[in-house]
């Protein structure tokens, strides 16, 4: 278990955003997360790396709790990719000094070193001619396996993905689900928020569908998909596919 | 009437060596107050961007004290009035670069404030989420993006300032409008030297503009 969140709520002021969630991951797992938008699942995937503090509850990663105030968080976040639905690439950067970037800062690389990793990681998605390009001269496909690579140079033990092809146009869609997928069969933990069902169904272990700040089911995506038990699940998934 | 052809144009070439005194101490004033408002205007406008109350408090209560009294006052003040206070007069062009360097660093913290601001609070969640702390991405995500922002309304407050030491010769500061107020006063030559003294202006402020441009258009190239 790599990811393990007990009873953990989410206020916004007096707005609850989570209640009471119970998820735990498992090493080399992939779980998607669907749901309507406001039903809180990107705030879930935001608490597994702090970047929005829990209101309580307890978030474990890695056996480190991410709750606790004097964790290291930097250390732990170093462990844990990110991905954003914006890409949020350093414009001020070429493609390979994103990816160099935190590796050099971090895990003190030098520059020959996180050059070479981050060349490999371009190979790998498939952009090894944009080495040299800024960010603003890609397409939001690119933009986004770009991102990936740069997350993927901490070499992270687990990637968080929050709606990762949500900003990009319908044909570039695939391009970057082609490179998560690739990453899930080697074995990488992931949690994916995500409105790809077809993704959800062929490449996830787990599905977990969130309402209004709860999860409401949760279990292998073929069966959810084909068979929910609540009706709120039906009601969404009637609604989408 | 006198038409502008009466006036003893070429008489100012015998002031050259004296207005270029002033030029001088113009610009030992201007770059060395800009400096120093630049650095100041850095540490405060970050420190506005605190969540520590006290720091934001200090830089705030800066801000508004600067920005709320003529530059004017605070160079009549701290040449004529701090003296009384400390028993020490300040050398007058010191005070000089002190007033220019104090007065836009308060302007610069906003312009830096502003800038870093306005950058896309993703960049520091992208940062974070790779596990640089927040100094770093400071310094090497939000940092460089914010000072290209900066670069248009930092220019607009160098060229206000670069003017604004024409009021330090109340203070005897013997910069350019100082040393044309001599001339004039001994020579009875206001017309011929106070136009000489507005194209020195402009010619400073003319360069500066002319530099900025090429710097942004340069920054532009690079993203």
């Amino acid at each position: 278990m790599i990811i393990d969140i007990k009873d953990l709520h989410k206020s916004f002021g007096t707005n609850e955003v989570l209640t009471s969630i119970d998820l735990s991951v498992d090493d080399g797992e992939v779980v998607c997360v669907i749901g309507p938008s406001g039903s809180g699942k990107s705030t879930l995937l935001r608490c597994m790396n702090r970047l929005e503090e829990a209101t309580s509850g307890e978030v474990v990663v890695d056996g480190h709790r991410l709750t606790d105030p004097k964790v290291k968080i930097d250390t732990m976040r170093a462990e844990i990719g990110m991905v954003f639905q914006q890409f949020n690439l350093f414009p001020h950067k070429t493609v390979i000094e994103n990816i160099m970037l935190a590796p050099q800062m971090v895990r003190r690389l030098g520059a020959e070193k996180a050059r070479e990793r981050g060349r490999a990681l371009l190979r790998k998605v498939g952009l090894s001619d944009k080495e040299l390009e800024y960010p603003s001269r890609l397409s939001g496909g690119q933009q986004q396996r770009v991102a990936i690579a740069r997350a993927l140079a901490m070499e992270p033990k687990i990637m968080l993905f929050d709606e990762p092809t949500s900003a990009l146009d319908p044909e570039l869609v695939g391009e970057v689900l082609a490179v998560m997928k690739d990453l899930a069969l080697e074995g990488m933990t992931m949690v994916v928020v995500t409105h790809e069902m077809g993704f959800a169904r062929e490449v996830g272990d787990r599905l977990i569908f969130m309402d209004e700040g709860r999860i409401v089911e949760e279990g292998i995506p073929g069966d959810v998909f084909d068979h929910p038990q609540e009706t709120r699940t039906q009601a969404f998934l009637d609604k989408i596919l | 009437m006198r038409t502008l052809l009466n006036f003893n144009w070429v008489g100012v070439l015998d002031f050259l060596p004296q207005l270029g005194v002033g030029m001088l101490f113009t610009l030992l004033i201007s770059v060395v107050g800009l400096l120093i408002g630049f650095v100041l205007g850095a540490i405060f406008g970050l420190a506005r961007l605190s969540r520590f109350t006290l720091i934001n408090w200090i830089a705030t209560a800066y801000i508004e004290v600067v920005r709320g009294t003529p530059l004017l006052v605070q160079a009549i003040w701290l040449f004529f009035a701090l003296p009384l206070i400390i028993q020490y007069t300040l050398p007058s062009v010191l005070a000089g670069i002190i007033v220019i360097g104090v007065n836009s660093g308060a302007y610069i913290a906003e312009i830096v404030r502003g800038a870093v601001q306005s950058i896309d609070k993703g960049q520091m969640e992208a940062g974070r989420s790779l596990g640089m702390n927040h100094h770093i991405t400071m310094l090497k995500v939000i940092w460089p993006q914010a000072f290209k922002r900066m670069i248009p309304p930092l220019g607009n407050q160098f060229i206000i300032s670069i003017k604004d030491t024409s009021l330090l010769s109340v203070i005897l500061v013997p910069e350019l409008l100082f040393q044309a107020r001599t001339i004039a006063s001994n020579h009875f030559n206001a017309v011929e030297i106070y136009t000489a003294v507005a194209i020195c202006y402009l010619a400073i402020t003319l360069t500066l503009s002319g530099v900025l441009r090429l710097t942004e258009k340069r920054l532009e190239l690079q993203a």
